[in-house]
């Protein structure tokens, strides 16, 4: 029986649930293997252990063949849902991996539009998992076999036919198995994800006799479990990366939060900084009964020798409001710009993360450069003499502009290493100053003789100071 | 002797109230004899609130007014954080102002709000050189929390106003409680005796000092680090070249 078959293998006609001697017919030379659970099993938990260290708290293997993660409260680190789930197919196609995905409200919508949805990556809205699942097919809902054949027997093909039946009939004729499927995906009963752990995580965990719901109380607790988590990891000599906290409800939901640092931390006080911040994004529900802590990233950090330097002055350490600003507005929306060999203007800034070790590195100082640079160069109408004069006046943004003064060319070849258009065009860059004393930095596309080197058409690409 | 005990204890009261036992006494002087004689203590309170807005176009584009505030920047010691909504600052333009790419950390904040914020939490740690935020919108109460946060700390805070649309910039006539208010707006360059572009000069407005009055300077705008000069054709006298002044905008 054939159990798996990946695009080129459906493109020459071979088929899930295939027997594998009509599958060594239609394909010469066939190479079969053995079905191996134990083994996919494995390789699904190492591929969660590895989700779990970089992206979220809450993650499980969904077998045979998925893995379901909670989003809330981590997603923040990496710029929203949409932003998270695209860096995890990036990274997952970067090693060979091909993965469907798709966020929804509950974990059987996610299942379902994952593996039946019209997109491979699909974002259902808040509040939109009904509506997304309707018009999928009732495999999507993760039922056995029998009962699956059994509906189509009776013509249910679609989530939406099953939902406009009445239920009690449904229930009395194919067991309770059904109704709770369809349940778990429009969210009418809750389903709790039991997080993965891997052996060896660093966790520290409280059990409360009366559950607590005050944020004063969450956040007290919070503290007495950071100076327990920092007790352990110093018995390791590690600093925390990445640190869960994960709030189980009574009501058998967990809420998790999550913080990253930039540099190895094993310091309680800011730990419960950088958490406090984010109590508000916990729902106590009905109360919590049991809070976990546990650092899901650790790095060595072993005991620094302080400045002892009589003259020297200590540079102040930042890494602390680095990291609270980096929980707070996400960790990409915080860098620092390096510079890049380029000539070309846009090219020439890479960001690099805030805290990256310092390179002394700088721009080139031949040229003023503009303080702000358009991010799109804008289409300017000019009057100006070719091939290699500045331009006379010329009209931006619907108003007028006499040249008084202007500096130029300075031409910018194209990197021919990046595309093939590239290899022979040219922009020439004009400093202009207006009569008003305005600035600006504006370019034409092309050498102004040759059309093959670009449209000769003039942009504005930035403003002086 | 009995009233004038009582005006002495009024005045410490006030004092108290006003905080100013806490203000470091510190200043970071701009270098030019012409504007530290303006500003008391010569030269801008470390420890304090200060806020930058261009005149004119540079109200929206606010390209002057971020040298200007690299300026100050650069020649304060430690990082400097840098926040703002809109990416479209040119960081080799700041390197040219003095401020080392090293040096600046840039937020991006989705919103005024959330850059108020950050702003906030970068003056209160103490540990930076200095912090600038690009914000339209700067109520009292906001400025009044900045100016707490940096006098605790003693780092300089400098709020570079920048407004989608001139109409919106007539917001800069409202008062905070920053401790001085600056427009710097483009002026034509310093003549070169061969075509070209000269050092640029800003027309350099001191529209609010607290304890001090209000003045304007024709300056050259920064050099690689962060100093602004004096022209060439002023430092005898003024006189020669009358400074034009443009069209208001608040």
């Amino acid at each position: 029986m054939v159990l798996a078959a990946d695009a080129a293998a459906q493109a020459v006609g071979l088929r899930v649930g295939m027997p594998a001697t009509k599958a060594q017919v239609l394909v010469p030379g066939l190479v079969i293997q053995d079905a191996d659970p134990a083994g996919d099993a494995e390789a699904l938990d190492r591929l969660a252990l590895w989700m779990l260290q970089r992206f979220a708290p809450i993650v499980a293997p969904d077998p045979p063949d998925g893995i379901v993660i909670d989003s809330t409260g981590a997603d923040h680190l990496h710029g929203g849902e949409a932003a998270m789930l695209g860096t995890l197919i990036d990274k997952l196609a970067g090693v060979g991996i091909r993965v469907r995905g798709a966020v929804a409200d509950t974990w059987g919508a996610a299942h379902g539009l994952a593996r039946y949805g019209p997109r491979p990556t699909f974002i259902s809205a808040p509040g939109a998992a009904t509506a997304d699942l309707a018009p999928l097919p009732i495999t999507a809902l993760r039922m056995s076999r029998e009962l699956v054949d059994d509906l189509r027997v009776l013509g249910f093909e679609r989530i939406s036919d099953l939902m406009a039946q009445p239920r009690a009939p449904l229930t009395l004729r194919f067991g309770p198995e059904l109704v709770r499927r369809i349940d778990q995906a429009t969210g009418g009963i809750g389903e709790p994800i039991e997080p993965i752990r891997p052996p060896g995580l660093i966790e520290v965990r409280r059990a409360f006799a009366e559950p607590i719901g005050a944020a004063e109380t969450i956040a007290r607790y919070i503290g007495k479990l950071a100076v327990q988590l920092c007790e352990a990891l110093e018995l390791r000599a590690m600093g925390a990366r990445r640190l869960d906290l994960i709030c189980h409800r009574v009501d058998n939901r967990a809420q998790a939060v999550r913080v990253g640092t930039a540099l190895p931390l094993r310091d309680a006080k800011r730990m419960t900084r950088l958490f406090s911040d984010k109590i508000e994004t916990i729902d106590p529900g009905f109360g919590i009964e049991v809070m976990t802590l546990a650092a899901t990233g650790a790095e060595p950090l072993a005991p620094k020798q302080v400045m002892t330097n009589l003259v020297e002055e200590p540079e102040p350490d930042v890494s602390g409001l680095i990291d609270l600003l980096a929980n707070r507005v996400g960790e990409q929306n915080l860098y620092r710009a390096a510079p890049v060999a380029s000539d070309v203007p846009e090219r020439s800034v890479r960001r690099i993360p805030a805290l990256a070790p310092e390179t002394g590195a700088e721009w080139p100082c031949h040229w003023p450069r503009p303080s702000r640079l358009l991010s799109h160069p804008e289409p300017i109408d000019t009057v100006a003499l070719l091939p290699d004069h500045p331009p006379v006046s010329f009209t931006w943004r619907g108003m007028r502009r006499r040249v008084k003064r202007a500096d130029g060319p300075e031409r910018v070849f194209g990197e021919w290493w990046r595309r093939d258009p590239e290899l022979i065009a040219v922009r020439d860059y004009f400093r202009l100053e207006d009569d008003a004393g305005d600035r600006y930095w504006v370019f034409r596309a092309g050498d102004g003789e040759d059309p093959l080197t670009g449209s000769q058409r003039w942009f504005l690409h930035g403003i002086f100071g | 002797m009995r009233p004038k005990s009582a005006i002495e204890t009024l005045r410490a009261q006030v004092r108290r109230i006003e905080g100013r036992h806490r203000r470091a006494a510190s200043v970071l002087p701009f270098g030019l004899a012409d504007v530290d004689s303006r500003l008391p203590g010569g030269g801008l309170p470390l420890g304090a609130l200060h806020e930058v807005a261009g005149g004119g176009n540079g109200a929206i584009d606010g390209a002057a007014a971020a040298l200007f505030a690299a300026g100050i920047a650069a020649r304060t010691k430690g990082k400097v954080l840098w926040c703002m909504t809109r990416p479209d600052l040119f960081a080799p333009a700041l390197a040219q102002a003095g401020l080392k790419p090293d040096r600046v950390v840039y937020l991006e904040g989705g919103n005024d709000k959330s850059v108020l914020a950050c702003f906030e939490e970068g003056l209160r740690h103490g540990g930076l050189g200095a912090v600038v935020a690009e914000v339209s919108r700067l109520s009292m109460t906001s400025a009044r929390r900045l100016q707490l946060a940096a006098e605790e700390s003693g780092t300089i805070g400098i709020a570079l106003r920048r407004w989608r649309r001139q109409t919106e910039a007539s917001d800069f006539g409202q008062p905070t409680v920053a401790v001085t208010r600056w427009r710097v707006s483009a002026l034509p360059s310093t003549p070169l005796p061969v075509p070209g572009v000269g050092r640029p000069r800003w027309l350099v407005e001191l529209i609010r000092c607290r304890a001090g009055e209000s003045a304007d300077f024709e300056l050259e705008a920064c050099d690689d680090t962060g100093r602004l000069a004096l022209p060439s054709d002023l430092v005898h006298g003024p006189g020669q070249t009358e400074v034009r002044r443009r069209g208001a905008s608040a």
